[in-house]
């Protein structure tokens, strides 16, 4: 059987041999219950999802603009718990490689060995943790590692080139580049940083680079793509597209299809 | 010379933050190292907190108050501190520093509005641009102050999110700040946060247990049995208590809101109740918290304890021993509030109130230092519409 962190490369393997750029929308698992978000997550990979980043809510999301902090909100106020959001990733974890992005608070709080389990007895391939740098995450990494699991991190345009290479050489699945100095959230246009951020983690890396943060039409998703990033992450669209449509897994459905296409 | 500043205190501490802001925690910590040991730097920080704010603060021994407890109970005095609390210390630092790192643009996050009012005086002498992030519920409860920052030149920011008190601002100003951080400072307003803010705002609240030490060695020619002060994050008190950690015979204690009552749940004393410690603002700490690790809401009548978490390195002082933490309601404090006004002619602010309560309490003590953090004009309104059925208590 696979592990998880080979499950992920071979989703970027695959995406690649068709020469184009893996697609990674973002769930807010819980949101606005359970069982819808479970039915996004299925339109997610019906529309061409490579992987699904599985949001675990959080009282206070430091890294998250509006649209995901009230989706987050919502999520918790309808009984949203990490065991319910992460079976929703077990859900859907035999169709593609989800990870699932938690802030460092609800995985301290159940202990980093039973968090860690937690994702392993359910296929979940991997975790993100917006609040956890480099410094912090030896004894989270140590717990995924055991299990074969990714500790994918995050880097930004801040971050400067000596601390790229640590943080790079210790990445697991891929590389998470934020695209923009500031929180996730729609952008008019992909931010001038762009380039430069994708071509510096590619330097400093063995592991795909995906870029989030301000990724929201197809186009902003081509253009990602065109920079280097072999994976596209797109969030607050499709978790607005939840919020505001009538029948929210056609309405995501419909916008992930056009950004696989657009990535095609 | 000393290279770093503390990043944990025991298990307590570390940055958990956004990979965005950590170059920024790196340049604020190198900053600090060379500007805490520059002549020039402490020399301009000593002449605006001695001229401008109003350093040294007096050690008033409170007769009537030592009366009613039995003990002589010593005021510090920060209350008479220009903006009228202990938050000018940092406030003026952290400005100096800002202005040292060449950023010109302050945001901060205030409860009281302590915090903010000071945040914002400083960047009114210091000609910076300031944005304070206050909760909708604080703007309301503190409507004084909320005027006093628009006078100064600050644009308040309200935040409607949860329960739109401290909690919500900070996270409204540490949003600000990823998306800001080359040209602003976050100036926190308490001992809590990433490294390296604990160690740096505890350095720069140090001179009231410095002074305080001073004065009463020079009046008493001893030190106090106990040191006593109220904690949210708990800046003043940590500021109190770093004075005195070799003087292991003066018990430490901080005060926090019992708020309802603990048994209540509606209250801010993660210290007091124990429990698991969790990562809230960026640190490890003494936090409020849930089973599912979801940050809970806080309750007390003072703005500036109604706040889940805590410093650091209070989580620490109490599990080490050196300090031991324990709470008092907002009916103590409503009434001590009251009582210190009739007895000593001081009004304390509610927070300080939640200090002096504890200290009017019976206890083996035969002197105490109670660090009076600020004064209660702004809580005017608040008080007297609870006080209401307390009248003539």
């Amino acid at each position: 059987m696979q592990t998880g962190i080979e499950r992920i490369a071979a989703a970027f393997a695959t995406a690649a041999q068709q020469h184009r750029a893996a697609l990674m929308p973002y769930l807010m698992g819980g949101f606005p219950d359970l069982a819808t978000s479970q039915a996004i997550g299925e339109a997610y990979v019906d529309g061409g999802a490579d992987l699904i980043e599985l949001g675990v809510p959080f009282s206070d999301p430091l890294a998250d603009g509006p649209v995901i902090h009230a989706a987050g909100t919502e999520a918790l106020r309808n009984g949203a718990t990490v065991a319910g959001v992460l079976d929703v990733g077990a859900a859907l974890a035999p169709r593609v490689p989800v990870l699932a992005m938690c802030y460092a608070n609800p995985i301290y709080r159940r202990g980093l060995e039973e968090f860690a389990d937690a994702l392993a007895e359910r296929g979940i391939a991997g975790l993100i943790v917006p609040d956890l740098p480099f410094e912090e995450a030896p004894a989270v990494l140590a717990a995924l590692d055991a299990r074969g699991l990714a500790l994918v991190p995050l880097v930004a345009p801040t971050t400067p080139d000596e601390r790229l290479a640590r943080i790079g050489a210790r990445a697991r699945g891929f590389l998470y580049t934020v695209s923009l100095t500031g929180t996730t959230g729609e952008r008019a246009a992909v931010d001038g940083a762009l380039h430069d951020v994708i071509a510096r983690a590619a330097r400093h890396t063995d592991v795909p680079v995906a870029v989030g943060f301000g990724i929201a039409t197809p186009e902003q998703a081509a253009e990602a793509a065109a920079a280097g990033a072999r994976g596209v992450i797109v969030g607050s669209r499709l978790v607005r597209e939840a919020t505001e449509a009538d029948d929210p897994p056609a309405a995501v459905g419909r916008l992930v299809r056009g950004l696989a296409a657009a990535l095609r | 010379m000393i290279t770093s500043v503390e990043h944990r205190f025991g298990p307590y501490g570390g940055q958990y933050v956004p990979e965005t802001l950590m170059p920024a925690l790196a340049e604020l910590e190198r900053a600090w190292i060379d500007a805490r040991t520059d002549a020039e730097f402490r020399s301009s920080l000593d002449v605006l907190l001695r001229d401008y704010a109003g350093r040294p603060t007096p050690l008033y021994l409170a007769e009537r108050l030592s009366e009613a407890a039995g003990r002589s109970i010593y005021l510090k005095r920060e209350d008479l501190l220009h903006t009228g609390a202990h938050k000018i210390n940092n406030a003026l630092g952290q400005a100096l520093l800002a202005k040292r790192m060449g950023k010109r643009r302050i945001i901060a996050e205030t409860g009281a509005g302590q915090h903010g009012v000071a945040t914002a005086t400083a960047c009114a002498l210091l000609d910076l641009e300031c944005v304070v992030y206050m909760g909708t519920e604080d703007m309301r409860r503190q409507k004084p102050n909320v005027e006093r920052m628009g006078l100064l030149g600050a644009r308040v920011e309200p935040v409607d999110a949860g329960t739109r008190t401290l909690k919500e601002a900070t996270s409204a100003a540490i949003r600000d700040w990823v998306t800001n951080v080359a040209t602003t400072h976050y100036v926190i307003g308490s001992a809590v946060g990433p490294a390296p803010y604990p160690a740096l705002v505890r350095d720069l609240q140090r001179v009231i247990g410095d002074e305080a030490r001073a004065q009463l060695l020079e009046r008493e020619h001893r030190l106090p049995a106990r040191a006593i002060a109220c904690v949210g994050g708990g800046s003043n008190a940590i500021g109190t208590f770093a004075a005195f950690y070799a003087d292991r015979d003066v018990e430490l204690v901080g005060v926090e809101a019992a708020g309802e009552g603990i048994e209540s749940g509606r209250h801010g004393a993660p210290l007091t109740v124990g429990g698991p410690g969790g990562v809230l603002h960026g640190a490890f700490s003494a936090i409020m918290q849930d089973a599912e690790g979801q940050i809970s809401e806080a309750h007390s009548i003072s703005a500036g304890l109604d706040y889940p978490g805590t410093g650091p390195e209070h989580a620490w002082l109490r599990d080490s021993g050196r300090a031991r933490y324990t709470a008092v309601t907002d009916e103590e404090a409503l009434a001590t509030f009251a009582r210190t006004a009739r007895l000593e002619g001081i009004i304390p602010a509610l927070e300080s109130a939640h200090a002096l309560a504890f200290a009017l309490k019976p206890a083996e003590s035969d002197l105490d230092l109670v660090c009076l953090s600020g004064r209660g004009d702004k809580d005017l309104a608040e008080a007297l519409a609870r006080l209401g059925p307390l009248a003539g208590a």
